[in-house]
């Protein structure tokens, strides 16, 4: 494996900045990478390997012009297919999106363009973001670098994997009940959602318009704040966009300390629910904090146990509302029954053949729940909870400066385990979900390997709403605590992938 | 509460504009019945003196300037049409022959 592909993204830029290495040898090295690993792996919808080389000929250009070039310029970077891109399709994971380029460039990827980033292509992701696990893809499952029996988290299975297995330095994800920060915990990588609102949603296709948020996913928190401080700020096209300025999320990396910072342990987010090993890391890393510094204490949020319930509930009925535009009159498939119909007949049937199992079923339990005596009961009453969880968390913000759990209750189970079960899928996000529903800023890192299966297991911190430098502070302190006492960053320990020299099924 | 017919899956899809098929509304019925029987329990905080929310961070009266910023060309709009005749979509008959 070339060297260059095993460097973080704020290594990569020292080097090309330095001259050392030009970006189309950092976009050609990942282009090599993806092409012996990806096959497995599967990580990846799409790859052009022209435009990559293209974009980063243009970044070499501009540099050697003598440009002022932003921090990660040259860096190659994974763009989840959920944001859309012009001069790649974006299919959301959806048979009902198949081959859609769009007129514009996603916000977010726009702003990694003009900060001369390079996307090396799009990836894999349950359908419409719909699952914990990239096995609701339309376009089949990315394999876990860790274990290529396993799933490697979902809906952004793809980001997480890339970055795992050295196929990106970088990669965007999108999380609305913890799509960043469960892959991230299944791949033993670093996974962020902002808060609500920082981001832009502009261009991101969307699942739950109250809950998406756009992020970034990486192998170090350092690198993480690199990206967001690239895509962090105010969007016009996005109405939900916060209008404020950010400080940088690098310089509170680099600056971690945890001196007096008071740390809030959820007490409902720590039972018998969790596995032992995912408990025991939890544990030693809460210790290891404790004893740099950083003072442990207990808090309740009694009202989190019912953010699942309140979850699959707002998240269907917006995603119902949202999907209502796949009506193949614009654009997408277009199916005629047999005989021809009615465009309503049409839409129909186009809705059928287009989306898969787990967004059918979302769309009509969405459907449900918004439906005339029904809405009171059901959306009305998600609603009551979110107001609850959200003063869970601000009494617990009065008294420490972040909140800790462990990111997800096990660590990657086998492909195919849960599939038929959805309900069981569904628990995956228990840990994660409270953060949508209030809208606050959570980070997954890696932590360590559970001991009964040796896969990885992270642990998640949240932040007050807008307060998502406190994440980078916590998690840049505790991961260098960590790397010291490995010897090295945990991806190190991952088993090397078989390499092959040709192609693999697309 | 929770009880859920295979005839309101049948009628929920049509709402939704899903085609379904009958093994599919089969297959549905009961796993919705099981789903709203397990969030069927936010009515058990959900009391009367809580204020519903429906945004996570409150923003009010997002305005922009009323003047013409940058639009899609017609081709542009019309690039991923299944069907258009080049200045509009094409879609099949909105009426049926009964109405």
């Amino acid at each position: 494996m070339s060297e260059l592909t095993r460097l973080s993204a704020a290594d990569l830029s020292a080097e090309l900045s330095a001259g050392n290495v030009s970006a189309v040898e950092a976009a050609q090295a990942h282009l090599d990478r993806i092409a012996a690993v990806d096959g497995a792996v599967h990580a990846f919808l799409h790859v052009n390997p022209e435009v990559t080389l293209a974009q980063a000929a243009e970044v070499d250009r501009k540099r050697a012009a003598g440009e002022q070039l932003g921090a990660l310029a040259g860096v190659p970077i994974a763009v989840k297919d959920v944001l859309v891109t012009k001069d790649m399709p974006a299919t959301s994971g959806s048979k009902i999106l198949e081959g859609y380029v769009s007129p514009f460039d996603a916000t977010p990827v726009a702003l990694a363009k003009a900060a001369g980033l390079v996307p090396l292509g799009k990836t894999n992701m349950d359908e419409f973001a719909m699952g914990s696990s990239t096995e609701h893809s339309a376009y089949g499952p990315t394999h876990n670098p860790w274990d290529l029996d396993r799933i490697p988290g979902g809906s952004g299975g793809g980001s997480a994997a890339a970055v795992a297995a050295y196929e990106a330095p970088l990669a965007f994800g999108s999380d609305t009940g913890g799509s960043i920060r469960q892959p991230a915990h299944v791949t033993g990588t670093v996974g962020v959602k902002p808060t609500y609102g920082a981001v832009s949603r502009y261009g991101s296709i969307a699942l739950a318009s109250s809950l998406d948020q756009v992020g970034p996913v990486s192998r170090t928190v350092l690198d993480a704040a690199l990206l967001q401080d690239v895509i962090a700020g105010h969007d016009p096209n996005d109405s939900t966009s916060l209008n404020e300025s950010w400080p940088s999320m690098a310089e509170a990396v680099r600056g971690a300390d945890l001196t007096g910072l008071k740390i809030g342990v959820i007490r409902e987010l720590d039972g018998d629910g969790f596995q032992a090993g995912v408990r025991q890391r939890y544990r030693e890393a809460l210790d290891l904090l404790a004893s740099n510094g950083a003072e442990i204490v207990e808090v309740s949020a009694p009202n989190f146990q019912y953010s699942i319930a309140a979850y699959y509930l707002i998240m269907p009925a917006e995603a119902s509302s949202n999907l209502a535009k796949f009506d193949s009159v614009r654009f997408g498939l277009r199916q005629a029954p047999a005989g021809g119909g009615t465009v309503e007949q049409v839409m129909a049937a186009t809705r059928e053949a287009g989306f898969g199992p787990e967004v059918k079923r979302r769309v009509i339990l969405g459907t449900y729940a918004l439906s005339a005596g029904y809405y009171d009961a059901y959306y009305g009453s998600a609603q009551k909870v979110r107001t609850l969880v959200q003063q869970d968390f601000a009494n617990a913000f009065e008294q420490v400066d972040v909140l800790v759990s462990p990111t997800a209750p096990t660590t990657a189970f086998k492909l195919g385990e849960k599939l038929d079960d959805p309900m069981a899928m569904y628990l995956n996000d228990i840990a994660t979900i409270p953060a949508n529903l209030a809208g606050v800023p959570g980070m997954s890192l890696p932590i360590g390997l559970a001991p009964e299966d040796g896969l990885p297991v992270g642990i998640q911190f949240l932040a007050p709403a807008r307060q998502d430098a406190r994440l980078y502070n916590v998690g840049g302190a505790l991961e260098s605590l960590l790397v010291d006492r490995w010897g090295g960053p945990l991806l190190a320990q991952a088993p090397e992938l078989a390499v092959s020299t040709q192609e693999g099924t697309r | 509460m929770s009880e859920i017919s295979a005839e309101q899956v049948a009628h929920l899809a049509n709402l939704a504009r899903i085609a379904l098929t009958e093994d599919e509304i089969q297959h549905l019925t009961a796993e919705l019945g099981q789903i709203m029987q397990a969030v069927e329990q936010v009515s058990q905080v959900a009391t009367a003196d809580v204020v519903p929310t429906s945004h996570p961070i409150p923003l009010t009266n997002v305005f922009r300037e009323d003047v013409v910023g940058e639009t899609l060309t017609q081709q542009q709009a019309l690039a991923n049409a299944p069907e258009s005749d080049g200045s509009r979509f094409i879609v099949s008959a909105i009426l049926g022959e009964e109405q």
